[in-house]
């Protein structure tokens, strides 16, 4: 594996580099984001960018378009040196990312966001609405984008505004794209059509660097793979000439062992005569979900699969309280708590992470005490009033329980990384000592550190005696089930106990085998 | 490229060995922050803390200044003027910023400033003062609180219940209120006011104004509430984010709605003192009190997009300004040219702010 490292191997042997970077540092404050960090894409290749939260990702990508200025350090394209940061136009010739949260604008037309300030013009100076419509839909014949140029873009699908704003990169020139977890917010066939068509495009030419927590989707995807890590560069090498686990190491700093083993090994699971904690009965909600009847015993882990559109979240949510179901009952711990209500479920004992941290799991400028300390006022002090020391003690416990590294309670969740904001949004759900915790997407855009530490506590608290359910599309979230239910279309069409396989899953997840 | 990515974490850690020996060669990572050196977000707590004081420099100046342009700014009857004049439009500031921290708007209050206390004096006062005379004067004050807690329900039911935006119903509120106080009272003004009305507005406990004890009393309420109970932490956080309060067990359309109420009421009771100083409650009453309203609260701090600021701030912002217009009038600044510098000074302000906060305001 001598050879696996140098980053010149590739397509690259003979033109310059797409993008190169060296020695690039650059500090915040006293913190070091970047430490004379780097990295070479070749042209034409799809380059992975992998490394936890925290590693810099977000830095190199910030100074590879150009918005933040490297405080050491080199940036040439095609071996020439990068354009002044002013000169947006060059910027946007050479390079563009497409972030995880859009950046189309929601009220005008896909034709009008694919040439901002760029619309043809008439004699008289006004926009030519006819040749904007053409030539926005000439562009997206010619990269193969399927939307209606006169749509409103923000009532396109996640899917289809990425490939939006994919074609709107290449239309100001630029053939370097970087994409950044752009896969966080799709469904398996989502994603396999988005990787079509980036395959598509790297035929074509263009040069793709894609950052992603998935590694899997980096194997499946890309020729190199480069590694940060504490803000430094770790590695950079082809991608199949790194073992998986090689690059969970890589990545974590840590030996691993191969990734299949330590999680699913789930020594016992629930005695046999446990009694249930949540108890569904032909559950339904219009549109949403039908016909669901299933339950989860005091000390199991059940896994709630399937795509982003199955209903599972729906059905977390109803359990939770967020929703009110249209038919069927729920009973936690032998009380039905009053539907569609939050406090009900919660004092019958729900815990609940909820599915999007940054949506509905933190309010940003509360501190980590506050946040997580939510959902108990009453264990806060007598009759809603709040003894300060009590609430810090508590938030210092939970701090302690849930690894969370902060230098104390009293700094605001926004200045935390993913992992440890998810972290306070796990203890929030744990603060109410619950018998049945309810999770959606536990570990969505979470490190792999911050991932095993989390479906560790998951395994805890079952331990303990409260039942778990986990529902997500995640196989890492679902290993350490003791039983998974898998939905699709709203109903539950298949059930896995311990020993299934990772394709049998996917498989009834993607409702190739409807047999229920 | 025949050179290799050059961008390990030292020159002496060679490039080129496989990633298992780059694994095995790595340093440890950092120790957690907890115990290691101070960290640049570890300094944010106290900067969030500091932001409330951020006009106190600015209120030290103005006194300064004021007592320059004439030593009789610093005696004790004229703060007490100044005091006393700002506590009713203060309440103002107390129910908008209570408003505006759950990330909702409250334009309304000055028309309940004036409705408030004129439905009371319609409902009380003889003939003689423009009043139908049907309720005995003691029922004015209970009147004048009824109706501010009313107007506060409306706007509950408007925006909570309904879903509509909350600053076009306040907004038709705040036209629909002062017409209905014209009409009532035919644009002329209500006085010969019952003892109970004016008793508030005049009275003095231990040598200062019950507005000025009441205003104080609850600021300091408010503080509290905001500081050390559940209920007060659930207006940041659903200002802050209403999805997560909601998801939380926080019922945020009933905490919405009471603070809304609760902002009728005190819109009620700063119109009841401003009635009971003045004697009279005119059909203009509180006309146009809302821009300074909503000035006084963001230069204090409190941001318009909701979840963050504080009641020390927005009172310390509503002070300032009163300080300065007490200063300009002091100094001999034609009453006409008052309302240009007080826009100006707000203006002056926000900026001031800006700076000092370091903080884009929204």
């Amino acid at each position: 594996m001598e050879n696996a490292r140098t980053g010149g191997t590739g397509p690259s042997a003979e033109a310059p580099p797409a993008v190169r970077a060296v020695g690039v540092t650059r500090r915040y404050g006293s913190t070091v984001a970047l430490d004379r960090a780097g990295i070479s894409v070749a042209a034409g290749e799809t380059h992975a960018l992998v490394g936890r939260n925290g590693a810099g990702k977000s830095t190199l990508v910030s100074i590879l378009t150009g918005l933040v200025r490297p405080d050491e350090g080199e940036i040439s394209f095609h071996g020439r040196p990068a354009p002044r940061l002013a000169d947006r136009e060059a910027w946007r010739g050479r390079v563009a990312c497409v972030y995880q949260k859009s950046t189309v604008i929601p009220g005008l037309t896909v034709a009008e966001n694919l040439f901002p300030h760029r619309q043809p013009t008439n004699r008289l100076g006004l926009v030519d609405w006819r040749a904007l419509r053409r030539r926005a839909r000439a562009l997206l014949d010619e990269w193969g984008v399927a939307a209606d140029v006169r749509a409103l873009a923000g009532e396109l699908t996640v899917e289809q505004r990425q490939f939006v704003e994919i074609a709107r990169a290449l239309s100001g020139g630029a053939r370097l794209i970087v994409l950044d977890e752009p896969t966080a917010q799709l469904d398996a066939a989502a994603i396999g059509r988005l990787f079509a068509r980036i395959r598509e495009l790297r035929e074509r030419g263009v040069t793709f660097l894609f950052i992603s927590h998935h590694l899997q989707e980096v194997y499946d995807l890309c020729d190199t793979v480069t590694v940060f890590r504490d803000a430094r560069h770790v590695l950079t090498a082809p991608v199949a000439e790194v073992p998986k686990h090689e690059l969970v190491a890589a990545m974590t700093g840590e030996e691993v062992a191969a990734p299949t083993g330590h999680l699913r090994e789930r020594s016992g699971g629930p005695p046999a005569d446990a009694r249930p904690v949540l108890t569904v009965d032909r559950l339904g909600l219009a549109d949403r979900y039908t016909g669901l009847s299933f339950t989860v015993r005091a000390g199991e882990i059940v896994g709630l699969a399937g795509a982003a559109s199955s209903g599972r979240i729906e059905v977390a949510e109803t359990l939770s309280g967020l929703r009110a179901a249209d038919v069927g009952t729920i009973e936690v711990n032998g009380r039905r708590p009053r539907p569609g209500d939050v406090p009900a479920a919660l004092a019958a004992g729900v815990g609940f992470v909820p599915e999007d941290r940054h949506r509905q799991g933190l309010v940003p400028d509360m501190t980590i005490a506050d946040n997580a300390t939510l959902t108990v006022p009453d264990r806060l002090g007598p009759r809603g009033l709040i003894d300060v020391r009590q609430r810090d003690a508590l938030a210092r416990e939970m701090i302690g329980q849930l690894a969370i590294k902060t230098p104390g309670p009293g700094l605001p969740v926004s200045g935390l990384s993913g992992g440890n904001q998810q972290k306070v949004v796990m203890a929030r759900a744990l603060a109410n000592r619950p018998r049945l915790l309810v999770l959606i997407n536990p570990t969505a855009g979470v490190d792999v550190r911050s991932k095993d530490f989390l479906l560790g506590k998951a395994e805890e608290v079952a331990a303990e005696g409260t039942g778990v359910l986990i529902a997500s599309d995640e196989l890492d979230d679902l290993a350490l089930c003791d039983r998974v239910l898998v939905m699709f279309r709203g109903r539950l069409v298949a059930e896995f106990t311990a020993g299934w396989t990772d394709n049998e899953l996917v498989t009834a997840m993607e409702g190739v085998h409807v047999n229920a | 490229m025949p050179e290799p990515v050059a961008s390990g974490p030292a020159a002496s850690e060679p490039v080129a060995p496989g990633p298992a020996l780059a694994v095995a060669g790595a340093e440890p990572p950092p120790a957690p922050a907890g115990g290691g050196p101070p960290r640049l977000l570890g300094g944010r707590i106290p900067m969030a803390r500091l932001r409330e004081f951020a006009l106190v420099p600015a209120i030290v100046a103005v006194a300064v200044a004021g007592w320059i342009v004439d030593p009789v700014f610093v005696q004790r009857q004229n703060l007490i003027n100044i005091l006393q004049t700002m506590s009713e439009i203060a309440l103002l500031v107390l129910a908008q910023a209570l408003v505006l921290i759950v990330r909702k708007m409250d334009l309304s209050l000055e028309s309940t400033m004036g409705l408030a206390p004129g439905v009371a004096a319609w409902l009380t006062v003889s003939e003689a003062g423009q009043g139908l005379d049907l309720l005995p004067g003691a029922f004015a004050v209970p009147v004048t609180l009824a109706v501010g807690v009313a107007i506060g329900l409306v706007n509950a039911l408007l925006i909570v219940r309904f879903g509509l935006s909350g600053f076009i119903v306040t907004l038709g509120m705040l036209i629909m209120l002062r017409g209905t106080l014209t009409g009532i009272s035919g644009g002329q003004t209500f006085f010969q006011l019952p003892r109970s009305m004016s008793y508030l507005g005049t009275t003095q406990w231990l040598g200062l104004p019950v507005s000025v004890w009441l205003c104080l009393t609850l600021f300091a309420v408010g503080i509290a509430v905001l500081g050390y109970t559940s209920f007060g932490r659930s207006l940041y956080a659903i200002g802050g984010n209403e999805d997560a309060a909601r998801a939380a067990g926080i019922r945020t359309h009933r905490t919405v709605a009471v603070v809304l109420v609760v902002a009728g009421l005190l819109a009620a009771l700063g119109g009841l003192l401003l009635s009971g100083r003045l004697g009279s409650v005119a059909a203009a009453q509180g006309d146009g009190a809302i821009f300074t309203v909503f000035a006084a609260a963001v230069i204090g701090g409190v941001s318009l997009s909701g979840g963050r600021g504080s009641l020390f701030g927005a009172f310390t912002g509503i002070l300032l300004l009163f300080m300065i217009q007490n200063v300009l009038t002091l100094g001999g600044v034609p009453a006409e040219w008052i309302d240009a510098l007080n826009g100006s000074i707000i203006l002056l302000a926000l900026v001031m702010s800006r700076i000092t906060t370091g903080k884009a305001q929204d």
